[in-house]
């Protein structure tokens, strides 16, 4: 799976755990808000990279194209400068329509910084 | 601080050392009126989230959005408030033409105690065509908003 230009800007990288793409994200200036903390928009930039992947990845070899329809964001705590990990676990996956749920975390997953609620349409490549 | 729509906005997108996200993916101050303010995002190819079709990611939609409507907090407030988004809910109408500057535009509709309420759309040229709607609420992290008549 490759990941759009966008993840270059973030910084982040793919990384396959128990067979579930995690998206990576070390901090830096460039994902930077207030001083010290994660900018809401990388936060849920790197949400919108997790679903995504989730979403390729459940669609495996098939060619298809992913449209965002819409996004629900919620900010659970403030991203600090530590690594920033997102993964999207798919809720459905229809025909037309994938509705995942991504999770960003910093030092313990069990206490999310933010989360995620986002809708996809997929338009499937025949022939 | 006296609060000036046109040099806090730069200040805080095009001052380097403060930028961070938002200068990274290149945003800067576009204008503002009474009751909103805008926030540009030139195309990049850093930006593109579709190859294909050289379509900008969702990421920095949402990246803008957030921006321009925390700046129609403090541009309500008359001042600068430190805060937090909450939720930010936004509707992809369409996709952005390729190549084109996309617009944020926020709105603050009320500023509580401790939340701000907000509305925004993303456009890129006719704001009767947007490409994006968005809904996003804020927190004041340390003390609370102005009192802002109604």
């Amino acid at each position: 799976m490759t990941l759009p230009p966008y993840a270059q800007l973030l910084g982040v990288t793919l990384e396959l755990v128990d067979d579930v793409p995690e998206i990576v994200m070390p901090f830096g200036q460039h994902v930077v808000g207030r001083p010290g903390y994660l900018q809401g928009g990388a936060i849920a930039g790197l949400l919108e990279v997790a679903a995504v992947a989730a979403v390729r990845h459940a669609l495996a070899a098939e060619a298809a194209r992913i449209k965002p329809i819409n996004a629900t964001v919620d900010f659970m705590r403030g991203g600090r400068d530590h690594v920033t990990r997102a993964a999207g676990e798919i809720t459905r996956l229809g025909a037309r329509i994938a509705t995942v749920t991504a999770v960003a975390w910093q030092d313990d997953r069990a206490r999310p910084i933010a989360s995620a609620r986002m809708n996809y349409l997929i338009e499937r490549v025949t022939g | 601080m006296d609060w000036n729509p046109t040099v806090m906005a730069r200040y805080l997108l095009e001052t380097p050392s403060v930028a961070g996200h938002g200068g990274r993916l290149g945003q800067r101050y576009h204008a503002h009126g009474d009751d909103w303010i805008e926030v540009a995002q030139p195309w990049h190819e850093g930006l593109v989230g579709d190859e294909e079709t050289g379509i900008i990611a969702s990421g920095p939609i949402i990246a803008l959005m957030d921006v321009a409507t925390s700046l129609a907090v403090w541009h309500r407030c008359n001042a600068f408030v430190a805060h937090a988004t909450l939720d930010l809910r936004v509707d992809y109408l369409r996709p952005a033409r390729p190549h084109q500057t996309v617009i944020g535009r926020g709105e603050c509709l009320r500023v509580t105690r401790s939340i701000a309420f907000t509305r925004g759309i993303a456009h890129d040229g006719d704001p009767d065509d947007p490409v994006a709607h968005v809904a996003a609420t804020f927190m004041a992290t340390t003390g609370s908003y102005p009192r802002v008549a109604a």
